[in-house]
């Protein structure tokens, strides 16, 4: 490994990147295009349901009643149990739900600062809800779009590393850019570093300024800590990069090329947790989604923002990340070849 | 400086290059001659240590080739693509950064006429403006031996002589070259030595006027359009293709004799000096650009 051979490589790589500004604009432009289009489409209140969640069993008194209380029947509601005490509180301090009743302590929990926690805490009085003591919570809304921006943010790294390497390599292999480079004396090991580091620059500037840029419009939830937001998205995208350089290890063709990419990229747009929740999928489906690096990004970003988590409890999306990139590598490195 | 032995390539059951013996010393420009799909280019890329022989040895001053060589070889492939948005310049100074060695920018930029060029995106460049810039990155590192896969293959008659003339300087500063084409012409102006190839093996090898010394001594090759004229009716050293014979001969004038009094009609007939195109079609019976 020679440095100044990577250096020079990344440097003509960059230059390619961003002089091409077709690519350029549309790298940059698109994810913008999708947060601003999904912010609008999801600006209303959608749900006209009340929903109201449960956490712990009912006591004896009110299991062996006649008539169960007839505020766990109502019409024009949905009922959500949890097993989880502190995620249930959680839920109704970022509105994702309008009321919790917390029976271990017999009583309900209603955010003061949601509107619809003040109906649905009348539509519960009114229906014998008066047994139970009231407790109060306060917190700001989750807005689809906060839980939705890493999904467009992790929609626009997986193409940018998937095809800005895969298609890149595929594409100089072809034209014979990778020969010409074969008879100096750069070997593949610098010539794949340098891309993957060309790379991950631009993505991650690519995703800082998308991120940043949209923040100043629509002020994300952030409890957690920037810096452990950026140690998730640049390991996601070195784990990202290297799944592509598998795809660009071998292929002469950029439309088997991108034929194959397609058939990666499609399962983890879909089953990734980018557009929906997977905590509603069948179990199969969740475990599957294991494999795909999206699904531990976007845990792990999610965790960070919306739930202020630190390093200790997304270190397990971090190492599943770091052990796909040296499967990739290994892979890549094996069944690489020039010509 | 290199030299193969018993160089061969076989893909599936057919050999491209076939137990090829050649040596090239120092200094010395060799060019390395056949039609297409004669081998010349899987024999130099295996020289080059792009692509590994089947069989052979190859050895670089002594040694046998090894990836470190590469430092010291320049190389123009046939068709080679570059990075795209990035100019001339950035592309020189790409490739001597993949050196340990350089020859000044400068230097470089006056040996291949490219002064006028250097801001000029890759892509905007003209066929022979484009040769010229190979050319440079095949000359970045300073190399004791170049390899120039058919550099003037589709230049217009200006651009091919403009080539020849930069590859002249070159010769003159001692270097080892070795240049395949099917030009004949190409050969002649510029190389040392000669190998032919066909079917993947050299079928002649020598300076280009040995060469044409050893096959048709001092003579003349006199040319006449067969027409209706039986085989059997021309001298017996006449080499008949498709629509016209060939006749070497040193004695012009009996040989005329001759065929006027076989009552043949030269109508049509020429006179040239052989030159490798007929050596190569006395050799296999082909044209070289078939």
């Amino acid at each position: 490994m020679r440095l100044k051979h990577i250096t020079a490589m990344i440097h003509a790589r960059n230059m390619e990147f961003f002089r091409d500004r077709g690519t350029f604009f549309w790298n940059m432009i698109f994810p913008f295009f999708l947060i601003f289009g999904f912010a609008f489409a999801f600006s209303g209140d959608g749900e006209e349901v009340l929903t109201i969640g449960t956490f712990g069993d009912p006591p004896a008194a009110v299991t062996d009643a006649d008539q169960p209380p007839a505020f766990l029947d109502m019409p024009g509601v949905s009922y959500r149990s949890y097993d989880d005490g502190a995620y249930a509180e959680d839920q109704v301090a970022t509105h994702q739900i309008d009321l919790l009743i917390d029976w271990t302590r017999e009583a309900y929990l209603v955010n003061v600062t949601s509107e619809r926690g003040a109906l649905a805490e009348q539509v519960l009085r009114s229906n014998g809800g008066g047994m139970l003591t009231r407790a109060e919570i306060s917190g700001e809304p989750i807005r689809y779009i906060d839980w939705f921006v890493p999904g467009v943010i992790g929609i626009n790294m997986m193409f940018s590393s998937l095809f800005g390497v895969g298609f890149v390599i595929v594409r100089y292999r072809k034209n014979g850019v990778l020969k010409r480079l074969r008879a100096t004396p750069l070997n593949s090991l610098e010539f794949v570093s340098a891309q993957m580091v060309s790379r991950l620059l631009i993505v991650t500037v690519t995703s800082i300024i998308v991120f940043a840029g949209a923040n100043i419009f629509l002020n994300f939830m952030m409890k957690g800590s920037y810096l452990l937001l950026l140690l998730v998205t640049v390991v996601s995208i070195i784990t990202l990069i290297s799944f592509g350089l598998v795809f660009a290890a071998r292929f002469r063709s950029e439309e088997v090329a991108s034929g194959v990419i397609n058939v990666a990229v499609w399962p983890m747009l879909a089953f990734s947790g980018i557009f929906f929740s997977l905590e509603n999928v069948p179990p199969v489906m969740r475990h599957i989604s294991r494999v795909f690096p999206l699904t531990h990004f976007l845990e792990a970003t999610r965790a960070v923002m919306l739930e202020g988590a630190g390093f200790a409890a997304i270190s397990g999306n971090l190492a599943a990340m770091a052990v796909m990139t040296a499967v990739f590598l290994l892979v890549a490195s094996l069944i690489f070849r020039w010509e | 400086m290199i030299e193969v032995r018993g160089l061969s390539k076989v893909y599936g059951s057919i050999a491209a290059v076939d137990h090829v013996d050649i040596a090239v010393p120092r200094g010395v420009c060799l060019g390395l001659l056949g039609p297409n799909g004669a081998g010349k280019t899987t024999t130099i890329e295996m020289m080059e240590g792009i692509r590994e022989p089947t069989e052979g040895t190859i050895l670089f001053d002594g040694e046998p080739l090894a990836a470190h060589h590469r430092d010291r070889v320049g190389i123009q492939f046939q068709q080679t693509a570059l990075q795209e948005f990035i100019t001339v310049e950035e592309t020189i100074r790409l490739f001597a950064n993949l050196y340990s060695r350089n020859r000044s920018f400068d230097e470089l930029v006056d040996l291949c006429d490219l002064q006028e060029l250097l801001d000029r995106d890759n892509r905007k460049l003209s066929g022979g403006q484009r040769q010229r810039m190979l050319l440079a990155l095949a000359l970045v590192n300073d190399p004791d031996l170049i390899f120039l896969d058919e550099p003037t293959t589709g230049l217009d008659p200006q651009a091919r002589r403009n080539f020849w003339s930069l590859i002249r300087r070159i010769k003159a500063e001692e270097r080892t070259i070795i240049l395949t084409t099917h030009y004949m012409e190409e050969a002649e102006a510029l190389c040392d030595d000669i190998a032919i190839m066909d079917r993947g093996t050299v079928i002649a090898r020598n300076a280009p006027n040995a060469l044409l010394g050893e096959h048709f001594q001092d003579g003349v090759i006199v040319r006449l359009p067969t027409k209706d004229t039986p085989a059997d009716a021309f001298p017996p050293e006449a080499r008949l293709y498709p629509g016209y014979v060939d006749i070497p001969t040193t004695a012009v004038d009996a040989t005329v004799k001759e065929l006027l009094s076989a009552g043949i009609s030269l109508d049509g007939l020429s006179i040239h000096r052989p030159n490798l195109d007929d050596l190569f079609l006395e050799l296999t019976g082909t044209s070289l650009r078939e």
